[in-house]
């Protein structure tokens, strides 16, 4: 039984890898190689993809704009989640469930019926094209996830921890920031790592709200189809360059996502 | 748990409500404002009713595509779920071995979306991928960029590819969370594989998995970028989604109006779904509480 | 605001929306409501009666637009008959 396991396993995983270490052995090889020849390594190993997108500020300005916006996100959506699922999972009030309810319905929303008036709406408050917009527009997915993540850490932190903190004469603050915070750390842990991802993944919105300052590197990306054919290289490279901030956050909050998916909520 | 009543609350859930109601509720309300008028510009626009709606509710591109959606959703779910289950269940439970795999089985989910497009693309071109290339080499006749049917099986694998890791993943924890002591009580009674899974593992996961589903579901069904990126909704129409007839109209032809009604029967099918997954979600957590208050 | 396209039909559609959810409020204030079921197969609040109401409504409004030549009116009147029942006996 359990060999049959690890064959399945290791089936399944090779299943993930083989279509990212192809996209990785493209990125290593020039495009008379990709179109010429094939092989499942490169003949001629060359750093010369790589080299175009180090040495081109527009195509690394692309990563430190996504880059830059994602974290922006992240902290947005942790600064108003943290209290909004700290009164979820302690009180009643009137229209709770509702407003729960509404928050996720926004996680579910096509981001393609909202494209048009979210153009309309930040360039009329003049933010288009800038890091805010993109990291205000990616919160309307964020923010609902992270209520709903950290309300179930929370809701696991039984009641008399507080009671017992403001009896001790700590003020609100004090024993949000003090006791309260480092009892949900994985949570947070988890709440970051959601936000980072859905924001980083996200496309059709952050190229809508951007054109030249802060254009995401994903958009960047489908210049390297251009008259002469794709550019296959470049393109394989600029998206291994993708993978890579992905890998790091899942190899720091790996325990703590695990624990994060145990209660059932992403 | 006993929560109080306090109103005061409401001061704490502020910040959220404001920031989520400034991108959404402004957007919404120009959406229904679009929905009932024929938009040349800024300055010329007419009011027609509900002319718009009665057009793309009629329009045959239009149910073809929601049909096409229908059944991707549908075939995406149905290869997902099974396998996602099969996955959590051969995941190695400890050691160096069990984090390793987690990590493998979370990379397609941090992969932007329009990579994943690209990894498919150069992964399943004939000429220079190499699953094309396999396929091709074994004799099968394989180009999803000409024929309909390879597209719409390319789609699907590269989903089935990117997303059954959130359903593994999902029902992995749900798994870790059955205390040993129910395994044990099953090797006593000599319990096969099959019946442990189906008394003891499944029902666990009936928590996880319909928030798996719920996920899975409206997320391919507002699916844009890979398709696009991989197929641009071809050859022909045989893989445009919802998203991209809707983007196609509204920005492509800027035909603002109809795409404005149809954004909005898009928009009242996902609150239906949303909806009836949460009333289910929440039946059930009544039902669990019910449980627990009989058992002390 | 202009880019926002307001319309007389439109904007007196939210005032009402507005307006159901801010009596709601107040009426739940006043006089908080207990969960019950009636007609509907789900224990529902008063708030869950509104909201399946106005779901249901709206997919009515869209059947009758989009698939018969009923005028629009009839359909509200019947969608609001429709709400109020749901309200009181669902």
């Amino acid at each position: 039984m359990s060999r049959r396991k690890n064959v399945g396993i290791w089936a399944y995983s090779v299943f993930v890898l083989l279509p990212v270490y192809w996209l990785i052995n493209m990125s290593f090889k020039s495009n008379e190689e990709i179109l010429g020849t094939f092989s499942m390594w490169p003949q001629q190993f060359t750093w010369a993809n790589y080299q175009v997108i180090f040495t081109d500020p527009s195509w690394y300005n692309g990563y430190f704009n996504s880059i830059y916006y994602v974290v922006l996100n992240s902290i947005i959506t942790l600064l108003v989640a943290l209290p909004a699922a700290y009164a979820f999972s302690r009180y009643k009030f009137v229209g709770d469930k509702h407003l729960f309810f509404w928050l996720l319905t926004n996680r579910m929303a096509p981001p393609a019926v909202f494209l048009l008036p979210f153009f309309q709406l930040y360039s009329s408050v003049g933010l288009f094209d800038t890091h805010i917009a993109v990291a205000l527009a990616h919160c309307l997915f964020s923010v609902p996830l992270a209520v709903w993540i950290l309300e179930g850490f929370m809701s696991s932190v039984p009641r008399e921890i507080d009671e017992t903190a403001f009896i001790d004469g700590y003020s609100f603050p004090r024993f949000f920031i003090r006791i309260f915070l480092p009892l949900i750390s994985s949570g947070i842990g988890v709440t970051v790592f959601f936000s980072f991802m859905f924001s980083w993944v996200e496309l059709l919105l952050a190229r809508t709200l951007t054109s030249v300052e802060a254009k995401p590197i994903a958009a960047i990306m489908t210049r390297t189809i251009g008259a002469s054919g794709v550019d296959w290289g470049v393109l394989a490279a600029a998206g291994v360059l993708t993978i890579i901030p992905g890998i790091l956050v899942i190899y720091f909050v790996r325990n703590h996502v695990a624990k994060g998916f145990a209660l059932g909520r992403v | 748990m006993n929560k109080t009543q306090n109103n005061k609350a409401w001061f704490l859930v502020l910040p959220v409500f404001l920031l989520v109601a400034f991108s959404a509720i402004i957007p919404l309300m120009t959406v229904v404002n679009y929905s009932v008028q024929d938009i040349f510009d800024q300055n010329n626009a007419y009011f027609v009713g509900v002319e718009w709606y009665r057009e793309v509710l009629q329009d045959p591109r239009l149910q073809d595509s929601l049909l096409r959606q229908f059944m991707y959703s549908g075939s995406v779910l149905a290869i997902e779920i099974p396998l996602g289950i099969a996955v959590a269940l051969m995941m190695p439970t400890r050691g160096a071995m069990a984090s390793l795999t987690l990590i493998v089985l979370a990379i397609p989910l941090l992969i932007p979306w329009n990579v994943v497009g690209t990894i498919w693309q150069i992964f399943a071109r004939a000429d220079i991928g190499l699953l094309g290339y396999v396929i091709n080499g074994m004799g099968i006749d394989y180009n999803y960029a000409n024929n309909a049917v390879d597209a719409w099986l390319t789609v699907v694998l590269m989903d089935v590819w990117h997303w059954t890791s959130l359903i593994a993943l999902l029902c992995y924890s749900g798994l870790r969370a059955i205390p040993d002591a129910y395994y044990q009580a099953a090797r006593i009674d000599r319990a096969s594989n099959w019946a442990i899974f189906k008394y003891i593992q499944l029902p666990k996961l009936k928590g996880v998995l319909i928030i798996g589903i719920l996920l899975r579901f409206m997320d391919s069904f507002m699916i844009y970028t890979e398709p696009f990126v991989l197929t641009g909704g071809g050859p022909g129409n045989s893989t445009t989604f919802l998203s991209q007839t809707l983007t196609k109209m509204a920005i492509g032809q800027f035909d603002i109006g109809p795409a404005a009604a149809f954004s909005m029967i898009y928009f009242l099918i996902v609150l239906l779904v949303s909806w009836l997954f949460f009333t289910t979600i929440s039946q059930l957590d009544k039902d669990k509480t019910k449980e627990i208050s009989h058992e002390s | 605001m202009s880019w926002m396209a307001w319309t007389l039909p439109t904007a007196v559609f939210f005032a009402v929306i507005a307006t159901i959810l801010v009596s709601m409020t107040v009426w739940e204030i006043r006089s908080p409501c207990i969960e019950r079921k009636g007609l509907l197969p789900i224990a529902t609040t008063r708030g869950d009666r509104l909201f399946i109401g106005l779901l249901s409504s709206a997919f009515f409004h869209l059947y009758i637009v989009g698939f018969t030549t009923i005028n629009i009116w009839v359909a509200l009147v019947l969608s609001i008959i429709w709400l109020i029942s749901v309200m009181r006996w669902g």
